[in-house]
């Protein structure tokens, strides 16, 4: 590989700290893939190139100081652009917020910069990560890597197709449903979802509240753990962050899978998953057999009402979390006759239709007279799920699937058909209605040269096992194609 | 026929807490608008809720006092509305499982007691304020609106009582006594005219002995105890009018105007909002274990029904000692009084005379006196020892409200009542122009003492000792007597 925008984040760290080369250099190499990249791929909605080669440069120079670094000195990250930014505006991808300067720093884009992290910009998705394409984009679509004809999925697309294409080293995604992980898997790279509360939401746009969680994408395990090292954390701005101190995720890499019972969900290994997803997938897992992991067939019957609980549980919170979005103290406003109608006139123009739809659909699952029938009926689903992983995980160490039933999709395949683009979540959903971690690794690439990606499930904290088991897989799959764009780069 | 009143009553409280309910913004009443805000209180994207402990407490203490079963995991829920002063267009608050719940609260009427059932206590945040100004910056034709969002999250309880109450009278005594206690726990400043006590009153009436409830109607808008009493005796009889002309009530919410002493139709039941209420994800839930009940317990302070019974012990009737505690700061200045050696009867009796009366004459509170316990037993003091009359104390103490000075000094410039060389020439002159009152009382009439006394009395304006004038009066008539 012929550039620095290839590198790991951990091969990038060693170079910088050996003096092979300096964090301006290797921003340089970022920056000037994305000019590359970014014409066809539309990954970034604001490439901060000022911000981050001031941050470089500070980096740099406390570097020559003899200072302490962080963990993430000079690496530079991309976040989604529902986490918000001092100074930066950060707009969801959604028209309402277009213009809009957040006064203060999430907490984890705080800790990315306490750890030296240089932030390159903020990357497109599905206008409040409402989306599995990045379609429901309100500045436009973008584009997989490996093919530009193709979503990078969603909704964390564009924070995917950076890490795939090189025009950053690793991204912060938000999964509510599966959004960190499609995204990953659809772009061949690895895609984490910690335990609910592992991360602070401070400062992430709530879609839900009760399933989001913010995480990493990187090109490998390893990096995924350190850039989670980071992020992780109790934050006493965030109520419903775990507690206590986050254990050194990358404490058991590497360690194999010997004797470890690997359940396979049997839901998600027939119908209405890919031929060619399901061979992948059994493939690695032969392997892991080979390794010495135990398999067995684990059956989750809760999972076929997965995705209907989290289609009235997800649309009722945002309900709720996007009522602020009135036009009254910041964002789009749409003149009325009087306050209401223009905060009504506001609305109607500054949400695109998925957004629509979903807060239709929330706010009726949570009227007078539906709310027994949907809202409760919905939770009661969830806490039976919760149960039945419970019982899972006393046979099983992890749990694993295919992450998504296909590879990317060509742009528009879905756009008119909302249940199909629901379905791309089918396999991911029910880590979320648990809250447990779940990871998707890149196992190999179909016929058409697309990525596919294997999604491992650990029980709640459990994220030390889980990257033990991905760093198997990792290995295993040996999965070192890189997406036709970057390679093209790189080539000139 | 003959109805009578049901009447519930929902308070709103704001607490006194340094900071707000779910951040760290101070709560500051007085402040310059939009310079107690973050993003929590604002309501910006991303912003999270972390509770206050505080409020918590407050909430705990007041639940404590009501008698109310505490809930040891009660639950915050997002009441969803849309309203340009408020934030989120949700107000985080307390739905079906509230901190405090299944009370009651007793109180003195004039009728005698009563027991009022308090159905729950919760927690909710406040709203910001909307002020609706033109360009001439009056109110209606208003151009435009402006926001401050100072009181944005600002802790509230909200206590809620059963429909107990059946009388105006019962309703003010409830009133009353739950802003007592409110502020012997130090909670909240409870000022009804700031709006950080807010009532609002159910009411229906019902006939006699029948089990079958009214239509209900909310009456809100009632800025002092005293209108709350109005406008629920205006809301009861225009409920009975309608009743006796054939029914024609309807459920709504009514608004009480306190100028033209009316109740006017806000919003009828088909308005109402559905409010949506489900869990807020983004709070856990509100862990009160019983150690932390009993910590709360153990720091209540003195409540105003125990302070009656002590009053009582000290000889009050429950009048006295009711009113003592009705009225703002009257309880205190008693305490100070008596504590500085003053007898309880006169002084109670100055407070809930004199001193209540001059302070609804003048409209002031009585912080903004200078009146102090210690001048109350002061005054009892020369009082009981016989230098000052009952007449004359009440015109020292006009004259320390005024704050002409304190009662020695005041005393000093009126006549020394208990000296008898000032009096002596004033009751020589007496008995000189009445000698056949002398007379008769030599002769053994005690009728005729009085009558001097009351001459005496007469020309000293009042401020003479009686006491003092019948000793001297017996003293000169056997001086007559010998002559």
């Amino acid at each position: 590989m012929s550039s620095l925008a290839d590198l790991s984040i951990a091969a990038a760290a060693a170079g910088m700290r050996e003096g092979t080369f300096r964090a301006v250099e290797l921003l340089e190499a970022v920056l000037l893939r994305a000019t590359f990249t970014e014409a066809q791929l539309h990954a970034y909605l604001n490439l901060d190139r000022e911000g981050a080669r001031a941050a470089a440069e500070a980096v740099d120079q406390s570097r020559a100081a003899g200072k302490e670094t962080g963990p993430l000195a000079g690496i530079p990250i991309a976040l989604k652009d529902n986490m918000v930014t001092r100074g930066l505006e950060t707009t969801c991808s959604s028209k309402i917020l277009a213009g809009y300067i957040p006064p203060y720093d999430a907490t984890v884009v705080e800790r990315l910069r306490q750890a030296g992290a240089v932030i390159v910009g903020k990357t497109n998705l599905d206008e409040f990560a409402m989306g599995s394409s990045t379609e429901n984009s309100a500045y436009g679509p973008s584009r997989n890597p490996w093919d530009p004809e193709r979503v990078p999925g969603g909704s964390s697309g564009g924070s995917a197709a950076t890490v795939a294409a090189g025009s950053a080293l690793g991204a912060l995604g938000s999964d509510t449903g599966g959004s960190i992980r499609q995204p990953a898997a659809l772009c061949g790279v690895v895609g984490m979802k910690p335990t609910y509360g592992r991360v602070s939401r401070y400062g992430l746009i709530a879609f839900a509240s009760s399933l989001d969680q913010i995480g990493p994408i990187t090109r490998t395990v390893e990096d995924a753990a350190t850039l989670l090292s980071v992020i992780a954390g109790p934050d006493p701005h965030d109520s419903t962050s775990y507690p206590h101190p986050p254990p050194d995720f990358r404490s058991r890499l590497g360690r194999g899978v010997e004797g470890v019972r690997i359940g396979v969900v049997r839901e998600f290994m027939g119908e209405g998953i890919d031929p060619q997803v399901l061979a992948a997938s059994q493939e690695t897992l032969d392997r892991l057999s080979q390794q010495g992991a135990i398999l067995s067939e684990v059956s989750l019957p809760t999972c076929e009402h997965a995705l209907s609980a989290y289609y009235l549980i997800a649309p009722a919170e945002c309900s709720a979390n996007l009522a602020r979005f009135d036009g009254v103290r910041y964002g789009l406003r749409i003149a009325g006759s009087n306050t209401e109608e223009m905060m009504a006139n506001s609305r109607a123009q500054g949400f695109g239709p998925e957004v629509t739809r979903r807060i239709l659909l929330g706010t009726y699952a949570l009227s007078a007279g539906y709310y027994e029938a949907f809202y409760i009926k919905a939770q009661q689903v969830r806490t039976l799920l919760i149960e039945e992983f419970r019982r899972a995980y006393a046979e099983v160490d992890v749990l694993v699937s295919p992450t998504s039933p296909t590879t990317a999709f060509p742009i528009g395949a879905k756009a008119a058909d909302p249940l199909a683009m629901y379905l791309s979540d089918v396999c991911t959903i029910p880590s979320n209605l648990a809250g447990d971690p779940a990871i998707s690794v890149p196992v190999g690439l179909d016929r058409e040269g697309l990525p596919i990606g294997l999604q491992l499930m650990a029980p709640p904290l459990q994220e030390e096992l889980l990257f033990q088991v991905a760093s198997a897989v990792e290995a295993v799959a040996s999965f070192q194609a890189r997406p036709g764009l970057a390679v093209s780069e790189a080539a000139e | 026929m003959s109805y009578e009143a049901v009447i519930g009553i929902e308070t709103h409280v704001e607490l006194n807490t340094a900071s707000k309910m779910f951040c760290a913004c101070p709560v500051d009443f007085g402040a310059e608008p939009n310079t107690r805000i973050c993003p929590v209180c604002l309501g910006l994207p991303g912003a999270m809720p972390v509770l206050n402990r505080r409020a918590v407490e407050s909430a705990i203490a007041l639940g404590l006092t009501l008698n109310c079963r505490i809930d040891e995991n009660s639950l915050f829920h997002r009441k969803n509305y849309f309203y340009p002063d408020l934030p989120k267009n949700y107000q985080v608050s307390q739905y079906d499982r509230p901190l405090a719940t299944d009370g009651y609260l007793e109180t003195e009427t004039d009728e005698g007691p009563i027991r009022v059932g308090i159905t729950r206590v919760h927690m909710e945040e406040d709203t910001g304020k909307s002020l609706h100004a033109s360009e001439e910056g009056r109110i209606h034709a208003a151009s435009h609106t402006l926001l401050d969002f100072n009181r944005s999250g600002v802790p509230l309880l909200e206590v809620v009582s059963e429909p107990d109450l059946r009388s105006p009278e019962q309703a003010h005594a409830y009133a009353t006594e739950l802003r007592g206690i409110l502020l012997a726990l130090g909670i909240s400043d409870a000022k009804l005219e700031e709006g950080s006590i807010r009532f609002d009153a159910n009411v229906s009436i019902r006939q006699v002995e029948s089990d079958q409830l009214g239509t209900k109607v909310e009456v809100k808008n009632m800025n002092s105890l005293r209108s709350l009493q109005r406008a629920l005796a205006f809301e009861i009889e225009r409920q009975t009018d309608l009743a006796e002309k054939g029914g024609g009530e309807v459920q709504e919410t009514r608004h009480w105007n306190e100028t033209e002493a009316r109740t006017s139709s806000m919003r009828s039941k088909e308005e109402a909002f559905d409010y949506r209420y489900f869990p807020e994800p983004d709070l856990l839930p509100v862990e009160v274990p019983p150690a932390w009940v009993e910590e709360v317990a153990s720091r209540l302070p003195e409540l105003p029904s125990a302070r009656r019974a002590r009053y009582q012990e000290l000889g009050l009737d429950r009048r006295a000692a009711r009113l003592l505690l009705e009225g703002d700061g009257l309880a205190n200045v008693f305490e100070t009084g008596i504590a500085a050696g003053g007898g309880a009867k006169p002084i109670a009796n100055w407070l809930i005379g004199e001193v209540t009366a001059y302070l609804r004459r003048q409209a002031k509170t009585l912080a903004e006196t200078p009146l102090r316990g210690e001048h109350l037993a002061e005054l009892d003091r020369m009082v009981a020892a016989g230098r000052l009359s009952a007449t004359t104390a009440k015109e020292v103490l006009a004259g320390v409200l005024a704050g002409e000075g304190s009662p020695s000094e005041l005393a000093e410039t009126r006549m020394m009542v208990g000296d008898t060389s000032a009096l002596e020439p004033v009751v020589r002159e007496v008995l000189s122009a009445n000698p056949e009152a002398v007379v008769k009382l030599a002769a053994g009439d005690p009728k005729l003492l009085g009558f001097l006394v009351g001459q005496v009395m007469k020309a000293t304006g009042g401020k003479a000792d009686p006491k003092t004038v019948s000793e001297l009066i017996h003293a000169m008539t056997k001086e007559t007597d010998v002559k």
